[in-house]
């Protein structure tokens, strides 16, 4: 996994609460067996006027002009700032994955919903989660200085926003951990395999009928 | 010292090892595999050199892309038009092959969507951790199961290790007391409460539900509530277990037996929560008020009762809340206070993990019986949740009723939920549907969805619009 220590880069606003997964990365590009190749499909909806089709060049399709990320100004944006809820609906992992091939390395919301959040973690991808009040000061900032860049600092739990100000963020330290270093989950949970065979070992005898093959 | 709620129970029974950091590593029981969220999992096992861990806790089977047209099913795999799809199905298919897994494949009798196979099998038990790439995994719930929708880094985590990678949530009781009127069901129950509290207001929380509505629903009803945890932010619905829910597991395939369905028996007895446990937070819903609910936006907290009117955004107060309604409503095609009996109707839909089980089928049936489905409609679709739903239902002559009434009757699979295979919904087409989500272009591009329960759906098939199926009950053949 893609280590995250610190980032800086342009942010794009995108002003609306609930942003699904659907919205995030339409079903009909769920059908890769790859994790890479999502980022042209990226909010394909709102992207493009037309309707998308998995494997088709994007070059040449039709843009949204509203859509905030095709707007020149916010163009090699990194971080996404959004509201509440973002993330909700399917469980697909191909949302980070289109977001981190896109080229986004953190969102910024005051909430998330729970398994879009984890996923992200997975993928080197920050979900920071601010307050209303910040979101929204980020918001204004962002709108009214073209070119204005946010820069994170995970190792002390900081966005560097306009004139230097600073805005903490809380992450679990196991998280935390894991970005900074790039690290693996499956490597680290198998560190504790003699646990989980002791584990096995006890259930066994509580419940041997969910050990059919024992 | 407080008792315990049943999440809590599921939790502790569950633990391998607790980190300083409250993250926690809980031990899984039985995985769920289908073909989209599962083929880089594999992929990111072979490259690791990885082996499953457990392959007896693992089932599998392709739904989200498979065809539902009894021709295409005639071929099997091969008969899978799209080829991005049968890749996916293939894939699958492939790697259940190599590392061993059990799979049931397109052409088997047992296959169908992963939510309605588990219990179906008996592969989902109460006092189990089940976990499946996808979100509607809440649906196992229904069982006093420990059920998480996870990605599909945690697919390849849990097929590595058993285990998954957790911190406990909150402790939320949603209590749903008094008595369900006649026509109103499950699906009405648990849109209702998603209105109530909103799609994030579960975020973070495991929820129960309980109290007398949901004591006497069905295991199918049950799952149809647990199922749409997630549309109110849960990742985790529950429901302590009963008789209906021992009942329903005994003789099933997946079951255990003898001696040891005697243990299990006394062991699930302990799964509900203790009387003095405490909760987070606590919803209370009186069923009797209660009535059939339409979804009229692009998000299922954005619900109504069948008698009320489109909401007007100039009422909303909240400016956030206003533009969500007014996007809303453009996407929709939909005027402010206009009745939701108005909405024409293009397409309906009856089937999904939400609503596809046998009970849901026969509720559409009696609607529709000696009824025929108006002239204006473009397709009504039903599609059995399994081949063991259809075959059922084959048995009751419900399939008969269906297609005399000029809806189709199609082979299993998640269909028209998420349009990842031929059945969709045309730009600005109005649809009845029995799922779960009214995103934008959910159930196709542009697609306008309406999230409604199986007798609704019937009902709205044979107005060609929304109407109260209550009006129709016992007036038909």
């Amino acid at each position: 996994m893609k280590k995250f220590i610190q980032h800086q880069g342009i942010a794009a606003p995108m002003d609306r609460a609930n942003i699904d997964t659907d919205m995030i990365i339409p079903k009909q590009f769920l059908k890769s067996i790859k994790r890479s190749g999502f980022g042209p499909n990226l909010f394909d909806e709102l992207r493009y006027l037309d309707e998308g089709q998995p494997d088709q060049d994007c070059s040449a399709r039709p843009l949204n002009p509203d859509f905030v990320l095709n707007q020149a100004r916010y163009q090699g944006c990194s971080i996404l700032l959004a509201r509440d809820n973002f993330g909700c609906g399917s469980s697909r992992e191909h949302a980070p994955w289109a977001l981190e091939d896109f080229g986004i390395r953190a969102v910024i919301a005051p909430s998330y919903a729970d398994i879009f959040f984890n996923n992200c973690f997975k993928n080197g991808l920050l979900p920071i989660i601010l307050t209303d009040a910040q979101v929204e000061q980020l918001f204004v900032e962002v709108q009214s200085n073209e070119g204005a860049q946010l820069t994170i600092d995970l190792q002390r739990q900081v966005v560097i926003h306009a004139g230097g100000s600073e805005m903490h963020f809380e992450i679990d330290g196991f998280r935390k951990h894991c970005l900074l270093n790039g690290l693996d989950d499956i490597g680290l949970t198998l560190e504790h395999a003699e646990a989980i065979r002791d584990y096995e070992a006890k259930r066994a005898v509580d419940a041997p009928w969910l050990f059919p093959s024992a | 010292m407080a008792g315990k709620t049943l999440y809590d129970k599921l939790w502790d029974t569950h633990l391998v090892c607790q980190q300083d950091d409250g993250s926690a590593l809980i031990y899984i029981d039985r995985q769920l595999l289908h073909e989209v969220t599962s083929p880089q999992a594999f992929e990111g096992l072979r490259l690791a050199k990885r082996k499953p861990w457990r392959l007896d806790t693992n089932l599998a089977t392709p739904d989200h892309n498979v065809p539902t047209t009894y021709d295409e099913r005639q071929l099997g795999v091969d008969g899978i038009t799209d080829p991005v799809s049968k890749i996916q199905v293939t894939t699958l298919d492939d790697n259940c092959d190599e590392f061993g897994i059990v799979e049931f494949k397109m052409q088997d009798l047992r296959q169908g969507i992963v939510h309605v196979v588990g219990p179906e099998q008996g592969a989902t038990l109460p006092g189990m951790t089940v976990v499946c790439g996808d979100s509607h995994t809440a649906t196992h719930g229904a069982f006093g199961a420990l059920a998480h929708g996870i990605g599909t880094s945690e697919v390849e985590h849990v097929l590595a290790t058993q285990c998954l990678i957790a911190k406990k949530m909150k402790n939320m009781l949603v209590r749903v007391d008094g008595q369900l009127g006649v026509g109103v069901t499950a699906k009405d129950v648990v849109l209702a409460i998603i209105g109530k509290i909103g799609t994030a207001g579960g975020n973070g929380c495991a929820i129960e539900f309980g109290g007398e509505v949901i004591r006497q629903l069905s295991i199918e009803g049950r799952m149809t509530i647990c199922n749409m945890a997630i549309e109110a932010g849960a990742r985790v619905g529950l429901v302590a277990v009963d008789d209906t829910t021992v009942e329903y597991v005994k003789g099933r395939p997946f079951a255990p037996k003898g001696e040891h369905w005697d243990m299990a028996v006394r062991a699930w007895a302990e799964l509900h929560s203790d009387a003095d446990a405490q909760f987070d937070k606590v919803v209370m819903l009186d069923g009797t008020q209660i009535q059939p609910q339409v979804s009229w936006g692009t998000s299922p907290e954005m619900v109504v009762a069948i008698d009320a009117l489109v909401p007007d955004p100039a009422a909303e107060v909240d400016s956030g809340k206003r533009q969500g309604i007014e996007r809303a409503l453009q996407y929709m095609g939909l005027k402010p206070n206009q009745p939701i009996t108005s909405i024409q109707l293009d397409r309906v839909f009856i089937g999904s993990c939400t609503n596809s089980r046998i009970e849901d089928l026969r509720a559409a049936a009696a609607v529709v019986k000696g009824r025929k489905v108006a002239a204006t409609l473009k397709q009504a679709l039903v599609v059995p949740g399994s081949g063991l739903v259809k075959q059922q239902a084959e048995l009751e002559g419900l399939d008969k009723i269906f297609i005399e009434a000029g809806l189709e009757w199609r082979e299993p699979g998640c269909s028209m939920c998420l349009a990842m295979n031929a059945d969709k919904l045309g730009q600005g087409e109005h649809c009845a549907s029995t799922s779960n989500r009214n995103f934008e272009g959910r159930q196709g591009f542009g697609g306008r969805t309406h999230l409604v329960s199986p007798a609704m759906a019937a009902a709205a098939a044979i107005a060609g619009r929304f109407v109260d199926v209550r009006e129709m009950m016992g007036q038909g053949e």
